[in-house]
């Protein structure tokens, strides 16, 4: 194994060498470093001229020139690490480390959300596979596919946000919409959920009714211009949560399990009150941190202490409601300073443009809103790509498992279809999904370039476009396909380990 | 309705026989193959769409083959500047009154048909070079890294690694410059030279498991030479991957097309592509939101079509994808409970 990972690594550092010489001389042959300068109208433009090509050596060849760029690079073993300067003079590297920091904070949440969405539309397709569900999610899927990402951005910025802005202008859902979209969640939860004729009607007549009852109610209480959940909405949407999650991990007829997570439940609705002092008292991020820490702690604990025959199971289960549940209480908090931000940003929230609103002032909680909200569109844009991709993947994948002979047997010897499908399905067909997610992470550092363009994120890839643009920046350039052929290489690797490692019957060579 | 709704959805000319007797029935891969793909529903609307796109987008402005300029049926030109007319907007009013300008026009009087046209030719020769190029480098390349195994393996393996984290923007950029204006063909000849990493390693794996089967010792043995067991022998069998998979990377194709062009680093003007008109127009989208609409709706229609032609290819090739065909669809069932109902007589075997 170790070997395997040594001479990976070597031959991957030497694709990386290979790359970047190839990669530094196509990319000279790109445009002009000087570009700017030679159709400024400055009176010491020939002084700037001499001045570029003095610091960014340009009067050596590009094929040697690499090689002063490669030594800087080599520099790291002696502790002068450096990538050189931008033509504009500022350091390649205080650039790489601020765009990687905005790319990674865009990338992660869109990630994250599209496996999860992914994956979880995907085997439900799959569970109901050949049903209107399945046939609708597959088209949509495809349609999604087959959505340019740019064209995707702009209605996004300009229906989404102009017109969610606009909305809140007069948050007033008219009785026929409700009624409308009602109509249609019911509809959805009727096919996801399936089942013969009659029992379908009953499924689509509760959602129905139950989305309707939501719309109004939001619409009474006013509840976007001051959305809040309180201890009460608090503690119903936990004991929601908690049903839900133990369904999906241990099964309802698991008892403890349910007492555990409905005891985590009540504990955070109890602490909700006292977390408020303790939110005004030290507003910061480690806080947040520390309390997710001790959510999950708690969980454990209480799963722990219920669980006595088995234990591990219910402590799982409380430990994933009660952090569920933290978040509820956060979510709470955010939505009570959302009025502020409303006032703070002159009653428009959803941003098109940038990484945070500039020049805001106001507590942690304004902050955190404020970057939602510039996440928001972007992040959704990246999302309902990768959705369609992450979907197919895991239906197929689900399904390839369910006719293994091993799920037969499972069912044969009499265990619930939510056992055979959680514990002896999913499990194995999330092992290809993880492949491809890792090799999809890998891509998506420097893949994000035409939602950063749109939206103006400055990030690695708006870097690597501006770098490529008139002026040709090298340096930057070179820079940005460093860190994401890296990236690229390592997590290839790191996919091949996952592989072995989930699958023994693979084994690498 | 509610009779079709009702109806059993076997044939009664070959009730008796499965299609899994069907497929035993002694006919050969290529007319299982043929006949799962006829089946596909959503396949056969595509291809019906494509080639109607196709004719549409060649037949109504022309085009110029190697230099000879064969003339369409449409009246403007895609770089002539007419007078505008209904401020520009759109003439099309449902269902066949088509006006002087169908799609509108932008602020200089271009006629956005005739763009539109032109930036779907140009997406389909992109596509069509793209496709053809990486397939045939994607199955050479991963047919000897898979059939030889041992160092030629290791080197084409890390050669694919080579071009997998080579950016595309910069070859766009680098061609654009070189070429001056790059034109369709350039693209899609220097995208096809990037985009076979991912076929080349499906065929490789492909290979390596179809190497060690029988029917290849046989080959061997019967004094086949390499070229032959290759050619003829494994890749044959390698077939259905390769179809799906260039399929698909067609679709992608025309989305990267599209892409590198709004970039900025694809097609550039005076000439035409998708990506390009959705960049140009982009900034007009409030007050002409038509010049925005048609680039992309022909982006959509042409890379959904590929994409369900692929699908189609998919279930027709890989035998485990055995649809059931059947009744028990979830909107049949509510379709029988419902037209039950209307007939008052709610049979419980009708309901099932």
């Amino acid at each position: 194994m170790l070997s395997f990972i040594i001479r990976r690594l070597g031959a991957s550092i030497l694709v990386l060498l290979v790359a970047s010489f190839l990669i530094y001389n196509l990319a000279s042959l790109a445009g002009d470093p000087l570009g700017d300068l030679r159709g400024s109208t400055a009176p010491n433009k020939a002084a700037l001229i001499a001045a570029r090509i003095d610091q960014l050596q340009l009067n050596v060849p590009t094929p040697l020139r690499f090689f002063i760029w490669l030594s800087g690079l080599l520099k790291v073993f002696i502790g002068q690490f450096t990538l050189g300067d931008s033509v504009n003079g500022h350091s390649v590297l205080s650039l790489l480390g601020s765009s990687a920091a905005n790319t990674l904070q865009l990338v992660t949440a869109a990630t994250l959300l599209a496996v999860i969405f992914g994956v979880a539309i995907g085997m439900s397709t799959a569970i109901r596979q050949y049903s209107g569900y399945d046939y609708t999610v597959t088209f949509l899927s495809f349609l999604f596919f087959s959505l340019p990402a740019f064209w995707v951005a702009v209605l996004l910025k300009l229906y989404v946000a102009i017109g969610f802005n606009n909305f809140l202008g007069s948050p007033v859902i008219s009785p026929l919409s409700i009624t409308v979209i009602s109509l249609v969640s019911g509809f959805i939860w009727m096919s996801i959920i399936g089942g013969e004729g009659k029992p379908r009607l009953i499924v689509f007549g509760s959602a129905t009714v139950i989305s309707a009852a939501t719309l109004g109610f939001l619409v009474v209480t006013d509840w976007f211009m001051t959305p809040q959940l309180g201890p009460v909405l608090i503690a119903v949407l936990g004991a929601l949560t908690a049903l839900m999650v133990t369904s999906l991990t241990t099964g309802l007829s698991n008892r403890r399990a349910l007492y555990a997570a409905l005891i985590t439940v009540a504990i955070g609705v109890a602490l909700w009150y006292p977390l408020q002092f303790l939110f005004a008292a030290f507003p910061a991020f480690w806080l947040l941190g520390l309390l997710g820490v001790l959510s999950i702690a708690v969980g454990l604990a209480v799963g722990y202490l219920v669980g006595k025959d088995d234990r591990w199971p219910a402590a799982r289960t409380a430990a994933i409601t009660s952090f569920l549940v933290g978040l509820l209480v956060l979510a709470d908090r955010l939505m009570r300073s959302w009025p502020d931000y409303l006032s703070a940003v002159g009653g428009r929230p959803i941003a098109t443009v940038g990484a945070n609103t500039p020049d805001l002032q106001g507590s942690i909680w304004l902050h955190v809103i404020d970057s939602y909200t510039h996440l928001l569109l972007p992040t959704m844009s990246l999302i309902l790509i990768s959705l369609a991709g992450y979907t197919r993947y895991a239906r197929a994948s689900l399904l390839e498992v369910m006719n293994q002979d091993y799920v037969r047997t499972a069912r044969a010897k009499g265990l619930t279809e939510r056992t055979v499908v959680m514990r002896h399905a999913f499990r194995n067909a999330m092992i290809p999904i993880i492949t491809v997610v890792a090799f999809d992470v890998g891509g998506l550092i420097g893949g994000a370039v035409i939602t950063e363009t749109i939206f103006a994120w400055r990030g690695m890839g708006s870097l690597f476009i501006s770098a490529l643009r008139d002026p040709l920046d090298l340096n930057v350039l070179m820079a940005v396909f460093l860190v994401v052929g890296s990236f690229a290489i390592v997590f290839n690797i790191l996919a091949d380990l996952a592989y072995t490692a989930l699958d023994p019957r693979i084994r690498v060579s | 309705m509610s009779n079709l709704l009702l109806q059993t959805p076997e044939d009664p000319a070959n009730a008796g026989m499965t299609i899994e007797q069907r497929e035993v029935e002694g006919l050969s891969q290529g007319t299982i193959v043929r006949r799962r793909f006829f089946r596909h529903r959503g396949a056969m609307i595509s291809i019906f769409v494509l080639l109607l796109v196709a004719a549409l987008v060649y037949s109504s402005i022309g085009f110029n083959f190697f230099g000879l300029q064969v003339p369409g049926w449409w009246r403007f030109g895609y770089e002539a500047q007419n007078a505008i007319t209904n401020r520009g907007n759109p003439t099309w009013t449902l269902p066949f009154n088509f006006g002087l300008h169908p799609f509108g026009q932008d602020e200089i009087g271009r006629d956005i048909f005739a763009r539109v046209m032109r930036g779907a030719q140009q997406s389909i020769v992109v596509t069509l070079l793209f496709g053809s190029i990486a397939a045939v480098i994607g199955v050479v390349i991963g047919s000897l890294a898979g059939f030889y195994r041992g160092w030629v393996d290791q080197w084409l393996m890390r050669l694919t690694d080579l071009f997998i984290i080579f950016p595309i923007l910069i070859i766009g950029a680098v061609l654009g410059r070189a070429v001056g204006g790059l034109g369709a063909a350039a693209l899609g000849i220097g995208l096809g030279f990037l985009g076979w990493t991912a076929l080349a390693r499906l065929v490789r794996g492909e290979f390596l498991g179809l190497r060690e089967r029988e029917f290849v010792d046989a080959a061997r043995v019967a004094g086949a030479g390499t070229g032959r067991i290759i050619f003829k022998h494994i890749l044959p069998n390698a077939v259905g991957v390769v179809i799906v998979s260039s399929t698909l990377l067609m679709s992608g194709a025309i989305l990267t097309e599209a892409a590198l062009s709004f970039l900025g680093f694809g097609i550039a003007a005076p000439d035409v592509s998708l990506g390009q008109l959705i960049n140009e127009y982009q900034g007009a989208f409030q007050t002409r939101p038509w010049l925005f609409w048609w680039p992309g709706l022909f982006i959509i229609v042409i890379a959904l079509a590929i994409n369900f032609i692929g699908d189609g290819l998919r279930d027709a090739f890989d035998p485990r994808q055995r649809r059931i065909p059947g009744g028990t669809g979830p909107y049949r069932q509510m379709g029988r409970v419902i037209a039950g109902w209307f007939r008052r007589q709610p049979s419980k075997a009708e309901s099932l």
